[in-house]
């Protein structure tokens, strides 16, 4: 048996304070190659939390988190940085594209901090990771020559540069129309079925929740239920809380 | 890696462009300024110095000790003190000139005169002034010192064509009113006089010599003296005269007799160069500071402003050292920016200063400020800009690399 690309034990993530906040509490899961996974909950349940921490940009109060069969726990911000780096690709609900670089400049960004191609073979995947996702005709423009939908594929590609196993989308579709969103789906649900990588995403959108392999439901930071969207589907309590 | 932070660094200055140009300028003007000081500095001291190492002997042998000569009371008694004991003689002369001088020329790199002076009075009608007179051998004399390029009249060489002769400093025939040709008597403490002929005048821009000394020929000074065949300084010229003091130290452990270089004579005048540009590099110093607050703000705005741009490098993988390098990088570069235009100021301002002229006595010709351009100038210039450029690019630096990206992110969506 194949260690799980991602698992989390007993996660809890409490922000400090007079008043504590929990944000995760008592988490527990585990996500292989090849899936794709949508977290769902209504507002302030902790979803974007949830994949903060699998993302390594948090760390847990309680509880470990292993990424490919490597324990995170007791790692230095350096050591993680370096999984989030070759590991890990990050999609946010914002582009957070660097706004004075051309398209593919950004997309080279990670693969130049990485420094494992030659600058010739970075430029070759910026180039191929763009036009697969249609962005081909727009390389050497800004990021604010091109329409949302079309910054936040820019996005997706710049996740997808340093050939990522697991791609983290914290609602990568949530401020764009139904026709980016349903762009944007299509090349996640390309990178899963296609690629075979792991693309855990969070969203509001039941539609495109439902559309996924596996969902993940939080309620006021736990787990209330996780399995086949199907499945779920079938039973609708969680979602109705939304 | 140093390129990506490079490409990022400089995309982020060139945001603030304004902002960025007076930051630079700041430190060019800190930098030119203070290049342009030192090369003042710089030029007015070799310039002292150059007079100090051509003007003085580098090293002067006397029969003085430094410590006083045992008494003979001080071997017969545990304690002894000693009240009004006055030498037979005030200034006792080396007897055996031609041994010493032999031994010193044995090793000496360099030159060597021996002279003998006293103290005595020049009398011209009925002007009476004190002198200090040096018995000289012309030659051997000339090429130790200036003293012949000093020479305003006459030549220094006249003194030897017969025995009656001096020369003397244009302030000592100022006093005495004498000319070319006077015949100027010159009386010892011990009551011996003799008329001497002018044939040369001399001035050393030296008040301390042009007004008190009078050469003659050796043996005439011996004879005023009634010390014949005695000298009672050694003049020394070095080949390197920055060597002065190890051959004074040398001479005195090997003759047993006073031997002060160049340096220890003028060690005030020396302490008070060397305060003077403590004194200097404590202002460049402050103004490349204040230079550095300029660059303290702009990166700290940067940072501040490109908050969302740290958050997601991090979270793309990016360390918190790649963060602190990377506004340490603007810091540095906006400091090297700004030393390369300093260096471009400082030499023009340099060369400005330099093509300034002035009179400053009348019978000196034209001269100018003293400027001396010195690389190392540039380079502590540009070391202290980057210091103060880094220290400035630090802080800020070490702010961003602690921002935790989560906080950002969530605040921007």
């Amino acid at each position: 048996m194949t260690a799980p690309l991602i698992s989390a034990l007993h996660v809890t993530r409490v922000l400090p304070g007079v008043v504590p906040v929990t944000l995760v509490k008592d988490a527990t899961l585990s996500i292989g190659r090849g899936e794709f996974v949508g977290v769902t909950g209504p507002s302030g349940s902790g979803k974007s939390s949830l994949l903060y921490l699998l993302g390594l940009l948090d760390h847990p109060t309680s509880g470990e988190i292993a990424i490919d069969g490597r324990t995170t726990a007791g790692m230095t911000d350096d050591e993680r940085a370096e999984i989030r780096l070759a590991t890990i690709g990050f999609v946010f609900q914002f582009h957070f594209l660097l706004p004075e670089f051309t398209i593919l400049d950004n997309v080279m960004i990670p693969m130049r901090r990485l420094g494992r191609r030659s600058a010739s073979a970075m430029r070759a995947r910026g180039e191929e990771v763009l036009s697969a996702l249609g962005l081909g005709d727009h390389m050497t423009k800004r990021p604010d020559q091109l329409s949302g939908g079309q910054r936040q594929r820019v996005a997706v590609a710049r996740a997808l540069a340093n050939d990522p196993p697991l791609i983290l989308a914290d609602e990568p579709t949530g401020s764009l129309d139904s026709k980016s969103t349903d762009a944007v789906f299509k090349i996640l649900d390309d990178i899963v079925r296609k690629d075979g990588r792991t693309v855990v995403a969070v969203t509001h959108d039941l539609d495109l929740a439902a559309r996924m392999q596996r969902r993940i439901h939080l309620v006021d930071g736990m787990i209330v239920s996780d399995g086949a969207s199907g499945e779920l589907d079938q039973d609708k309590a969680p979602l109705t809380q939304n | 890696m140093i390129r990506l932070l490079l490409d990022l660094a400089l995309t982020h200055i060139a945001g603030r462009g304004r902002q960025t140009v007076v930051s630079v300028l700041g430190v060019a003007l800190g930098v030119g300024f203070s290049i342009a000081m030192a090369a003042l500095m710089q030029g007015s001291q070799n310039d002292l110095i150059e007079t100090l190492v051509e003007e003085y002997p580098h090293v002067s042998i006397s029969v003085d000790t430094r410590n006083p000569r045992p008494q003979p009371g001080d071997e017969a008694y545990d304690a002894t003190a000693y009240a009004g004991l006055r030498p037979r003689e005030d200034r006792r002369g080396i007897l055996n000139p031609g041994a010493v001088e032999a031994s010193l020329e044995s090793w000496i790199p360099g030159r060597l005169a021996g002279t003998f002076g006293l103290q005595a009075t020049a009398r011209l009608g009925g002007n009476d002034v004190g002198v200090s007179v040096v018995g000289i051998d012309p030659d051997g004399y000339d090429e130790v010192s200036t003293l012949g390029e000093n020479m305003v009249l006459g030549r220094l060489a006249d003194l030897k064509a017969t025995a009656s002769r001096i020369v003397i400093g244009d302030g000592v025939a100022e006093k005495l009113g004498a000319q070319i040709g006077s015949n100027v008597t010159i009386s010892s403490s011990l009551g011996i006089s003799r008329v001497f002929k002018v044939v040369g005048m001399f001035n050393a821009g030296v008040a301390a010599e042009d007004d008190v000394l009078v050469y003659m020929l050796l043996k005439n000074a011996q004879t005023l003296a009634e010390q014949p065949s005695a000298i009672n300084d050694i003049r020394l010229s070095l080949d390197d005269p920055y060597a002065a003091d190890a051959v004074a130290n040398r001479v005195e452990k090997t003759l047993g007799l006073d031997a002060k270089s160049w340096q220890e004579s003028n060690q005030s005048l020396l302490e008070a160069i060397f305060i003077r540009n403590v004194i200097m590099y404590t202002v460049v110093g402050a103004i490349l500071l204040v230079a550095g607050f300029g660059i303290f703000n702009i990166v700290s705005t940067i940072t501040h402003e490109k908050a969302r741009d740290i958050a997601i490098l991090k979270s793309l993988g990016f360390k918190a050292a790649d963060m602190r390098r990377l506004f340490l990088v603007e810091g540095m570069a906006m400091g090297a920016a700004g030393s390369v235009l300093g260096w471009i100021l400082g030499f023009g301002l340099s060369k400005l200063l330099a093509t300034i002229r002035f009179e400053v006595r009348a019978e000196v010709e034209m001269t100018h400020l003293p400027v001396d351009i010195d690389w190392r100038h540039y380079l502590i210039a540009a070391l202290f800009a980057l210091i103060s450029a880094g220290i400035a690019g630090y802080l800020p630096a070490r702010k961003a690399a602690s921002l935790n990206p989560v906080d950002i992110i969530r605040g921007a969506t």
